[in-house]
């Protein structure tokens, strides 16, 4: 399937694929139809996480090497200034993440020098790879956030166009900053439709879901993905699904936040954990009746994840007629509902 | 709304109302991010709230340029975690001595627009989502009576506060039901530097203090559940007069 390789100004009109895991079938439809698709009493439950300028470009203070530092999610401490995130040799996002050349191993406390007076210095290597860490931010504090916003970008990929801009990459309800990347799957949903949907009896939930890196151009690494990620459930989120006729989640990210809480505590419950969930074909939901997410390729965990809510042939069939049909795929690509009546 | 505990962002608090503002809610039991152009003025002022033990939180950026807003945005919910109220109180008059419209440079009046009607709309289009999602939240926006009253020379200043005005108005129409709530707030003349730079010759010992302006701008905030969606209220020393008689309804002004 051909990526998105840019914004469509009518995301409305963006397209849907619709499956119905009950009956077996599919049909096209538009983003505008969802409200189509669900009725009073169905609940949204939407990631509020803003996404991050997580690409951050830099040298290494001993040796001079080119890198580029992404973020992989929300500040891992209470100070907020320690961040999981992923080593990239020289380049940027325009050269394939695969074909980008291996960052210099390094070791805790080495620095990197990100520009205008922002550091990350190494505090952990991951055993697994040299190229996944923990960096502490300085200057902490206040400041690190204009330093952070004034160096950093959004991560992006090298199907598309142009450079992106931070404001390119954020939901219509986008609150605190713990995405890597943005909950893409939120994406198309514009207010005149949240608000038409809500006029419906239609309810709409939030939940922050620190989204980590969807590719990291490493096999070893990529196949580590999903990384454990932070989240946090507000109270109100938790009664309004303990209400609801159907908990629809937006994006695979918000499934993993629902189901991992369930997975850890025997319940969903309030606040916030983190979770090293794989939902895959086989996994039976808890909590998320049905998904609207993007467009995802057989054979990546968001692919798996859909298989724990609708049968592998129909996906495989689905998926093999929004290509002929010319579905758009990743960030800025078309979405996928996958919801019984 | 009560305001102990509430997160807020305020722009233009770096000095005049805005600091006097921030310090208000900040005494209040407000977690306060400050957001202004220049950075000492707002390390001053988080330093007499953080003394007084209150906290505040400074974001140094000008609300008229387009690539600040998201991270004036997301670097407020990073510090104090999601925005309960935003307060639109950075402000510019445009060219000083005042000129008249026929006078005004187009990229004049653009620029008072950027600061003064685009940022705050941008902004609120930045936060307001997530408050419909929450189902509260509160958006002030720091009018003028030039506003409502066509002074001569103050063109590029005034039609700006009538488009902020009549902005809140509409966003208050598109997401009533919602819980957000939005107010227009004329605070009246005060002694501030923006008042001397527009009128220097004015006698200052007529002119309200911020301190109290905010006081009573902090009391709209803290009943804006009894005010009409959208209104345009006023905070002056006349408002204060009015309002001791009938505290929900008073002080408000058609436009």
């Amino acid at each position: 399937m051909k990526p998105a390789t840019e914004a469509r100004a009518d995301r409305l009109g963006e397209r849907l694929l619709a499956l119905d895991p009950a009956a077996g079938t599919f049909r096209d439809a538009h983003v505008r139809d969802l409200p189509a698709y669900l009725r009073a009493g169905d609940l949204l439950v939407v990631n509020d996480a803003a996404a991050l300028p997580a690409s951050l470009r830099g040298t290494v203070a001993d040796g001079g090497a080119r890198v580029e530092l992404r973020l992989a999610g929300a500040p891992a401490d209470a100070d907020g200034d320690m961040f999981p995130a992923v080593l990239f040799g020289a380049g940027d996002w325009r050269a394939r993440t695969e074909d980008r050349p291996a960052p210099p191993a390094l070791a805790p406390g080495a620095e990197i020098d990100l520009g205008d007076g922002l550091r990350a210095a190494v505090v952990s290597v991951s055993p697994r790879t040299p190229r996944l860490v923990h960096v502490r931010l300085s200057p902490g504090g206040d400041p690190l956030w204009p330093a952070l916003y004034g160096r950093g970008r959004p991560v992006q990929y090298a199907y598309l166009r142009r450079p992106l801009e931070l404001f390119d990459v954020q939901t219509g309800y986008a609150s605190r900053p713990w995405a890597a990347e943005m909950p893409s799957a939120g994406r198309p949903l514009a207010w005149s439709l949240l608000l038409d949907l809500l006029r419906r009896g239609v309810r709409i939930a939030a939940l922050t879901h620190a989204a980590s890196l969807s590719s990291i151009g490493d096999s070893s690494l990529d196949a580590l993905l999903p990384l454990p990620e932070r989240y946090e459930i507000p109270e109100a989120t938790v009664r309004a699904i303990a209400s609801a006729r159907r908990v629809v989640a937006v994006g695979t990210t918000v499934v993993r936040a629902l189901e991992g809480s369930v997975a850890r505590n025997g319940r969903l419950v309030s606040g916030r954990g983190e979770t090293d969930l794989v939902v895959a074909g086989g996994f039976r939901p808890a909590v998320v009746d049905g998904l609207l997410t993007g467009m995802h390729e057989p054979g990546t965990s968001h692919w798996k994840l859909m298989e724990a809510f609708a049968p592998r042939g129909l996906l495989q069939d689905s998926w093999a007629h929004a290509e002929r049909a010319g579905y758009l795929a990743h960030e800025l690509g078309d979405s996928c509902l996958v919801l019984a009546p | 709304m009560q305001i102990a505990g509430q997160n807020v962002l305020i722009t233009g608090a770096g000095r005049g109302l805005g600091a006097a503002l921030a310090e208000e809610l900040a005494r209040r039991g407000a977690r306060v991010v400050l957001v202004a152009r220049t950075p000492a003025p707002l390390e001053e002022v988080a330093g007499r709230i953080r003394r007084a033990g209150g906290e505040a939180h400074v974001f140094p950026a000008d609300v008229g340029s387009k690539r600040a807003i998201h991270p004036i945005a997301g670097a407020a919910a990073a510090l104090v975690g999601d925005i309960d109220i935003l307060v639109h109180c950075a402000s510019t008059l445009g060219p000083t001595p005042l000129p008249p419209l026929l006078d005004l440079d187009c990229e004049a009046l653009e620029e008072t627009l950027a600061v003064n009607l685009v940022g705050p709309f941008r902004l609120t289009k930045a936060l307001a989502g997530s408050m419909v999602l929450r189902g509260s939240g509160l958006v002030v926006a720091i009018s003028s009576d030039a506003a409502v009253e066509a002074y001569p020379r103050w063109g590029a200043y005034g039609v700006s506060k009538a488009g902020l005005d009549h902005l809140m108005r509409i966003f208050a129409a598109e997401l009533e039901g919602t819980g957000v709530r939005f107010l227009a707030i004329d605070p009246g003349e005060m002694d501030t530097r923006m008042h001397a730079e527009a009128m220097p010759d004015a006698d200052r010992t007529t002119l309200a203090r911020p301190a109290d302006v905010a006081r009573r701008i902090a009391d709209i905030i803290a009943r804006a559940e009894a005010r009409p969606n959208g209104a345009r209220l006023k905070a002056g020393a006349e408002a204060e007069t009015a309002a001791a008689g009938a505290p929900a309804a008073a002080a408000e002004v058609a436009p």
